[in-house]
């Protein structure tokens, strides 16, 4: 699309989304929020990023295909649910560092499975997307 | 003993990332894995002879009753030691017979990953987990059959055998859960101390029926035994290995594992007589028409696991004594006849017997291996067959009333038919002239020859002390079927006695069967005349049929249209709910606990309605997905005011993905065409207004059922305390209920590789043209 309103927009929209897809990560596990909604905002910040400036721009932009993003989320996730077995725990038991970090809170091993679960979402909706555009083209 | 069942998994896996290290270099080195888990396993021996077991114990699920317990008794040790000793031989002989094949590292990964099913089989005590290596013995068997994989036969042999292993499977998995649901215990052990609890009951019938059906489909037993001569497509070292040491007797394994659990009834002896009896006799018989010499050894082991069957049929003491006899026995000289089977294949590049002959004069090591083995399956004096065919003619003597004489006539064709096939196979190849064809063949390197020809002297060797073996191993096996305490010692030497009589009958027809009667083509294609009547025909001409009814019913229902799929969903579940509805005792909706309407819900209510209105009425498609949008985002706000901030949240994301989605579709679609008349309209209408209706109506009612709040409580109550979280949406998706997140991503993800493989495959196909 060739409109400087959308062009100039999206170029500030794109840091903030992805910085406010973060915010709703990390405050899921008290607040509204979580992996999933996370996900889908960061992956809405990239689908803008397509529609103004075209896919390939995009793909250039993330210098990985989305794609690579569902194996790295998978492997995530299934690491902290196994993670506890090394301590000799059942699977899946919460792990949970005790004093809270700055900025980020509280870390414990739901936060990366729910990191996990960010990452798969976004590279399944953006490789679905992409492809479909693409294939438009 | 948990590394040792899963040590060949491991392994297995290592060859995904080391696999061309391994092809190139070290394929013997895998051998490593079964010499030394056959070393281990013979460190137990004196533990289990003195009809003593070993337990143990490692929670897996402990919640649903499915725990890592192996149990290793007499029967346990018996096929263990036969899977890695066998094992190690294959292992062995599979390194030269497949050198330099292109896909050598993946065919010992499925050996590995067979023999580590085969172990964790024979060694469980769970039931569950024994179904969970049962299946895994089948795929890797299927694995193995399709290895030749751009042979066409190949791969339908491999399918075949899947289809009806794999159909026994879920038969048996039903079995096993109901004798564990009615037992009230998985353990295999805790059921034989109650089996009565079992015996009496009910659906015995029905218990017997299924795992009846997992038995005799893994054993091909007759009707289900034509899978068997199609697995001989597999590579020869796999047919030695899988079709007939090992796998094959996962059936009789089961039915003797279960014996003290299930046996001991009419109806199982009944079953077990009359299908060994009828398999026995019918593959017997059909192995001497042969002309293969990989055919003649598959008729031969169906014949030899219909025996084993019906041994475990009689049922007393001194039968069960000679299954686990012959079980040695018969894996000793088959594997033993298939591996020289594959030499002869290797070098002459022939296995038709007809015009096989006279090898021994290039190949004698391998003529005595043979010999041997042949002898063994005959049942000559001083060889291990010898032993196992007294004690099953002891055992059908000895089984009472007029029963015995048809039994001991059974067992006697069918060993005159054995014997006859085991020469054919072992003896004919190397007897005779030389033709001039083969004249150029020399002994291959040892790992070929060693490993038949050791496998036939083990066979000689236990024939001549098989009191020793007896006791060490085959008792204790014999144990462990029965709560037998002493046994007769294994004896060369019985006396002048019918047994006596009746073998050396055996021997006398059997071996002038040989002399008078030749091999030939014409014999196998007059019996070929009969094919349209045998159980593979008609497992054909069900598989056909199947597929038609899956073609017709696709055509019909599947055609392809989204509308017609929408329409008969939405018809369908009308018609259930209202069914459900209308045959309820009486509809009460109680209004009073409906909370009163509030301004914004009439506005929102009314954008809503005014998008529907629009979506149906435009002739845009673009408007059409906008005013879809719209009552999507409508809902959310709904969502907002009832206090649902994360639904709203990922509904409102989800709804504006959609759109994007569907705008992205809308630029491949045709310009827009109304082609629904008024009728059609009116249809769709009347369908959508009454789902409508029957939803709000469930809706309300649901609103009147009495509200529990246990589960919300226990969430609301310990999200905090046991998973330090303050949003409950959030921490039952991560914490409590994780493993369902966990299952959601994957399906995403195979969402995600779907639309795009479907996508970038049909790319490629226009970029060629």
């Amino acid at each position: 699309m060739k409109s400087t309103i959308l062009k100039t927009a999206t170029s500030y929209l794109l840091p903030i989304l992805l910085l406010f897809s973060v915010f709703i990560l990390l405050r899921g596990h008290y607040h509204p929020g979580g992996g999933f909604v996370g996900g889908l905002i960061a992956s809405i910040a990239f689908v803008l990023h397509g529609f103004t400036y075209g896919t390939e721009n995009t793909l250039k932009l993330m210098r990985y295909h989305p794609a690579v993003l569902i194996p790295a989320g998978l492997a995530l996730a299934t690491l902290s649910m196994f993670a506890p077995v090394l301590l000799g725990l059942p699977v899946m038991t919460g792990l949970w560092i005790d004093e809270p970090i700055p900025v980020i809170g509280m870390v414990g091993s739901a936060l990366f499975f729910d990191l996990g679960v960010y990452l798969v979402v976004i590279g399944v909706v953006l490789t679905i997307l992409f492809t479909i555009t693409q294939y438009n083209e | 003993m948990l590394i040792a069942v899963l040590a060949g998994l491991i392994v297995s896996i290592l060859f995904i990332p080391f696999g061309k290290f391994f092809r190139q270099r070290a394929a013997i080195a895998v051998s490593l894995l079964p010499i030394s888990l056959f070393l281990y396993f013979l460190s137990y021996i004196p533990a289990v002879r003195s009809g003593s077991s070993v337990s143990f114990h490692y929670p897996w699920v402990p919640s649903m009753g499915i725990n890592l317990d192996f149990h290793l008794d007499g029967l346990a040790l018996l096929f263990s030691l036969l899977i890695t000793g066998i094992g190690s031989l294959v292992f062995l002989y599979a390194s030269s017979y497949l050198k330099g094949h292109p896909y050598l590292d993946r065919f010992y990964a499925y050996l590995s990953l067979f023999m580590a099913s085969m172990l964790g089989l024979v060694l469980s005590d769970n039931i569950l987990l024994l179904f969970i290596f049962w299946e895994l013995t089948s795929i890797s068997s299927f694995f193995l059959i399709g290895f030749n994989n751009d042979d066409p036969a190949s791969r339908k042999s491999a399918l075949i055998a899947l289809a009806v292993t794999g159909g026994g499977g879920l038969l048996l998995m039903a079995g096993l859960i109901l004798m564990g649901h009615l037992s009230g215990s998985y353990s295999i052990q805790e059921m034989a101390d109650n089996a009565e609890r079992l015996k009496n009951h009910a659906l015995y019938g029905l218990i017997l029926v299924l795992v009846f059906a997992g038995a005799f489909t893994k054993s091909a037993q007759f009707p289900f035994h034509f899978w068997l001569p199609g697995a001989m497509k597999a590579p020869t070292p796999i047919s030695a290995y899988l079709h007939s040491a090992t796998m094959v007797k996962a059936g009789v394994y089961l039915l003797a594992r279960f014996s003290p659990v299930l046996g001991g009834s009419d109806y199982w002896q009944y079953t077990l007589l009359i299908v060994g009896g009828i398999t026995m006799l019918y593959s017997a018989f059909h192995s001497i028409f042969r002309t293969d010499l990989k055919g003649i050894l598959a008729y031969s082991t169906i014949a030899a696991l219909g025996i084993l069957v019906f041994l475990i049929g009689i049922g007393t003491p001194e039968s069960l004594v000679a299954a686990s006899v012959f079980i040695l026995v018969h894996a000793l000289y088959k594997a033993s006849l298939f591996l020289t089977t594959g030499i002869i294949d290797h070098k002459t590049g022939t296995r038709d017997v007809t015009q096989l002959a006279g090898l021994r004069h290039v190949m004698l090591p391998l003529a005595i291996g043979g010999l041997l083995a042949a002898l063994s399956s005959a049942g000559l004096p001083l060889t291990f067959g010898f032993i196992g065919k007294d004690l099953i003619y002891e055992a059908t003597l000895h089984s009472p009333g007029l029963l015995r004489f048809v039994l001991t006539a059974v067992a006697v064709l069918t060993n005159i038919f054995l014997l006859y096939a085991g020469f054919l196979a072992g003896i004919k190849p190397f007897t005779g002239s030389l033709p001039q064809q083969f004249k150029g063949i020399h002994l291959p390197n040892g790992l070929l020859w060693i490993p038949p020809v050791l496998l036939s002297l083990l066979g000689v060797l236990f024939g001549c002390f098989p009191a020793w073996i007896g006791e060490v191993l085959l008792h204790p096996a014999a144990q462990s079927m029965t709560r037998l305490t002493t046994a007769a010692p294994l004896k060369i030497w019985h006396g002048f006695n019918l047994v006596l009589l009746l073998s050396g009958a055996t021997l006398i027809l059997g071996t002038l069967l040989y002399w008078v009667r030749k091999p030939s083509e014409q014999r196998l294609s007059a019996l070929t005349r009969f094919n349209m009547l045998s159980p593979e025909e008609l497992f054909r001409r069900l598989y056909r049929s199947l597929i038609r009814l899956s073609v017709w019913y696709t055509n019909t229902l599947h055609n392809g249209y989204l509308r017609v799929y929408l329409l008969r969903i939405v018809v369908f579940a009308i018609l259930l709910l209202a069914f459900r509805l209308f045959t309820a005792d009486g509809i009460v909706i109680d209004l009073g606990t409906v909370s009163p309407v509030s301004i914004y819900e009439i506005v929102v209510g009314a954008i809503l309605v005014g998008g529907l209105y629009l979506s149906v009425t435009t002739s845009s498609r673009l408007t059409a997905v906008a005013a879809t949008s719209v009552v999507g985002y409508c809902i959310c706000l709904m969502f907002v005011f009832y206090s649902a901030p994360d639904l709203a949240m990922t509904q409102f994301t989800i709804d504006t993905l959609t759109v994007v989605l569907f705008v992205l579709v809308l630029f491949r679609l045709p310009p827009f065409l109304n082609f629904a008349n008024n009728s059609v309209k009116i249809r769709d209408g009347i369908i959508a207004t009454l789902f409508g209706c029957i939803i709000s109506l469930i809706g309300l009612l649901v609103l009147s059922e009495p509200i529990r709040t246990e589960v919300s409580n226990y969430y609301g109550d310990n999200a905090y305390v046991l998973a330090k979280g303050k949003n409950v949406v959030n921490v039952i998706l991560v914490d409590f209920r994780g493993i369902d997140t966990m299952f959601e991503i994957v399906v995403l993800s195979i969402a995600a590789i779907g639309v795009y493989s479907l996508l970038k495959l049909r790319l490629r196909a226009t970029e060629k043209e």
